[in-house]
């Protein structure tokens, strides 16, 4: 309610003749602490160039709340200056003509040689920059305890045969094998990182970005899920509904040795006191045809102005996201890397330097597909219908070639 | 007084005018805010609305749509499992905890607030509680395991098959004491003559209760039903409190579709069908009850 009549106190503000400060509202759901510091990185440089930063937050995780809490705003024809989003909402709302662009400031800074083409195809819409990015997620990722992987004396997996042996073993040592959240979105990124890691990165782009229905249904998905049923093996029983932080709180405190997830999950590692390499190790999943990275990237997009005051503000906002110093310092509390690939990375953490420089060796080899859990592969529709069949798979004693055939039959009816 | 009529006074007229211009704020917004919405959720779900509402007519295109997905499916019969169960449950337990308390027992009125609060609560508090309460690794399983008795086993709400009586279990635990506290009012209508007529008779207390009581109950056990049936089939929180929709998507209910379909899937028009079918759902059995009433006032 409180934030109600800010908002109302604001375009009031704003509609008013006599604007003192020109200003950006940021909406957004960064509201974790190290989100809601990373973020007050940013705020920091823009207050500093003279520009009023209006904070606009809207709590929950995924961003459902915010997307509909912007809805609103659309329908009441009040968008904020800017908003936190992912993938292919940032087309739909490109496509829907509301996105603004900052392509001259883009020209004069160089954007296209700073940012990797992974990054572009999500901030650079139809040529234009609609929105500028803070920072680039890697999903398929593993934060392996290494305490559990010495009790049993094992090396870190490398191919997916490896870790499958690794399960018995940890069984025995009494420790689980692997640290699951049952929801549907964490069982959604799991999935993409099989894929990715069990088909390769052509088969990721075939499967999930192309949704070429004879990949949907050929051998390679049957192979997938077949893994998704092993990986089923590894959790507890107490696994369905678990919060995603408290399985990655399983491997922090031993009790289980891997969890599969972004790395938003080193967070909570860094959060709990625990190094990077000393205490826990962050893996790529293992990959058995060839590297790839599968990549999410965050970034603030422009609502269109009419003002230009307003849009000289815009400005200031996404020069101030793509400095360079902003961009390590906001990283280092989220925990993600630089979206610039030309950013000093020294002060990073070890896990953040390696998945820095496998965004860009993957980058130029053409491995690095975009996330299909957070809809950047396609669009919401056909990830939510492929999304209930991975977790109804995940959760029941359906057969590879059964889930096969029904994702496929959901991905065409939804497209 | 026929030949003060032609002119009525200053304060007669506002008398009349007040009610009407007291009223017509709530009437105005009523008839913007919950009809004119329901219009337009109506108009949209024949649209083909993506992200935002689109105003492209497409017939029955989205009904079609909706009525070939699975997940529809499972969450209307989740829907009839749980709104069956519920509102049998919470009958029973309802009528047969105002019967006991109507025995004239000591503390009485220490004991029917108990009963009553939790309706104080809101379905994501008892959704949450419930969560920790029925989570083998936390609530009542790991409980028993602490105590010695090792073998207990209550993992319903991890199961999918089993997960949606959890849900059951939680809503009857809110609402049945809500339910007895209208069979109570409804007992304490009763007149006391007849009671004490069947008894002279030489009624059992068994038939008098069967033969007697409850059929005079009826109007409370319509009104029970009226309410219990509209609180299942809006429930939301408390899915999204207790399971989230899952074990997988085990306990998925029309409100959560409706939800994630216009919300995170950018399938609005689908999703206001679903709205839609709701609202004729609860239509369905509200329809008879508005009938029957607004009959019997006559």
């Amino acid at each position: 309610m409180r934030h109600f009549f800010t908002s109302v106190a604001v375009a009031a503000l704003l509609t008013g003749p006599a604007l003192a400060d020109p200003s950006v509202e940021v909406m957004h759901f960064w509201t974790s602490g190290g989100e809601a510091s990373a973020l007050s990185v940013v705020r920091d440089k823009v207050v500093a160039e003279g520009v009023q930063w209006i904070d606009a937050p809207v709590a929950g995780g995924g961003g459902d709340q915010a997307k509909t809490a912007l809805q609103a705003r659309i329908a009441a024809g009040n968008p904020p200056a800017a908003m936190l989003m992912l993938g292919q909402n940032i087309i739909d709302w490109a496509d829907e003509g509301l996105l603004g662009n900052v392509d001259a400031l883009a020209k004069a800074e160089g954007w296209d040689a700073a940012l990797p083409r992974a990054v572009q195809d999500f901030t650079k819409i139809g040529g234009h920059y609609v929105s500028v990015p803070t920072n680039v997620h890697r999903t398929d990722m593993i934060s392996a305890s290494k305490a559990a992987f010495g009790a049993i004396g094992a090396d870190y997996p490398t191919s997916w045969a490896e870790l499958n042996a690794l399960a018995p073993k940890f069984l025995e040592a009494g420790i689980i094998p692997l640290a699951h959240g049952g929801q549907a979105w964490q069982e959604a990124y799991m999935f993409e990182a099989v894929a990715a890691g069990v088909g390769g990165a052509d088969f990721y782009r075939r499967a999930f970005v192309d949704l070429d229905d004879a990949t949907l249904r050929g051998d390679t998905m049957r192979a997938v899920f077949d893994q998704m049923a092993t990986l089923r093996g590894m959790v507890d029983e107490n696994a369905p509904g678990r919060d995603w932080n408290l399985a990655t709180a399983m491997v922090i405190n031993g009790q289980a040795a891997m969890q599969i997830m972004g790395d938003w999950a080193k967070g909570e590692f860094t959060n709990a006191g625990k190094l990077a390499g000393d205490d826990f190790a962050c893996i790529p999943v293992p990959k058995d045809q060839g590297d790839a990275f599968v990549y999410l990237v965050n970034s603030l997009s422009l609502f269109a102005q009419t003002d230009p005051e307003q849009a000289k503000a815009q400005e200031v906002l996404a020069s101030a996201i793509m400095d360079k110093g902003v961009q390590v310092g906001f990283n280092i509390a989220k925990g993600a890397i630089p979206a610039r690939s030309d950013a000093d990375l020294s002060a990073l953490d070890a896990c953040a330097q390696a998945t820095a420089a496998s965004l860009s060796s993957n980058d130029a080899g053409g491995g690095a597909v975009p996330t299909f859990a957070g809809t950047h592969a396609a669009r919401a529709a056909v990830v939510g219908a492929a999304t209930d069949v991975v977790t109804e798979f995940f959760n029941s004693d359906m057969t590879a070639a059964e889930a096969t055939e029904t994702l496929a039959d959901a991905i065409a009816d939804a497209i | 007084m026929a030949q003060h009529a032609p002119k009525v006074d200053f304060r007669t007229r506002l008398q009349e005018w007040i009610p009407k211009l007291v009223l017509s704020p709530s009437v105005a917004a009523m008839t913007v805010f919950v009809y004119g919405f329901i219009a337009f959720t109506v108009y949209l779900s024949f649209t083909g609305s993506k992200m935002l509402p689109r105003y492209d007519w497409i017939g029955f295109e989205n009904y079609q749509k909706l009525w070939g997905l699975s997940s529809w499916w499972t969450a209307i019969t989740n829907l009839g499992v749980f709104a069956s169960l519920y509102i049998i449950i919470c009958t029973v337990i309802g009528l047969g905890l105002a019967i006991f308390l109507d025995q004239k027992i000591r503390g009485e009125g220490m004991l029917r607030p108990i009963y009553l609060y939790p309706m104080a609560l809101s379905f994501i508090v008892t959704g949450t509680a419930w969560k920790w309460i029925l989570d083998p690794g936390i609530g009542i399983e790991n409980t028993m395991h602490l105590w010695g008795w090792t073998s207990f086993e209550f993992n319903w709400i991890k199961d999918r098959n089993m997960a949606i009586y959890t849900v059951v279990i939680a809503a009857v635990w809110q609402t049945s004491g809500f339910v007895m506290s209208m069979f109570l009012a409804g007992l304490r209508g009763i007149d006391n003559e007849i009671v004490k007529a069947a008894q002279i008779d030489g009624a059992s207390n068994w038939n008098l209760y069967r033969r007697i009581v409850i059929p005079l109950l009826r109007p409370a056990f319509l009104s029970s039903f009226v309410i219990l049936a509209h609180l299942a089939v809006k429930s939301y929180d408390l899915i999204i409190a207790l399971t989230g929709g899952g074990p997988g998507r085990a306990t998925e209910v029309p409100a959560t579709f409706m939800y994630s379909y216009t919300f995170t899937r950018n399938s609005m028009g689908i999703g206001a069908a679903s709205a839609v079918i709701m609202l004729m759902t609860i239509a369905a059995i509200m329809t008879p009850y508005l009938y029957a009433e607004l009959k019997e006032s006559k």
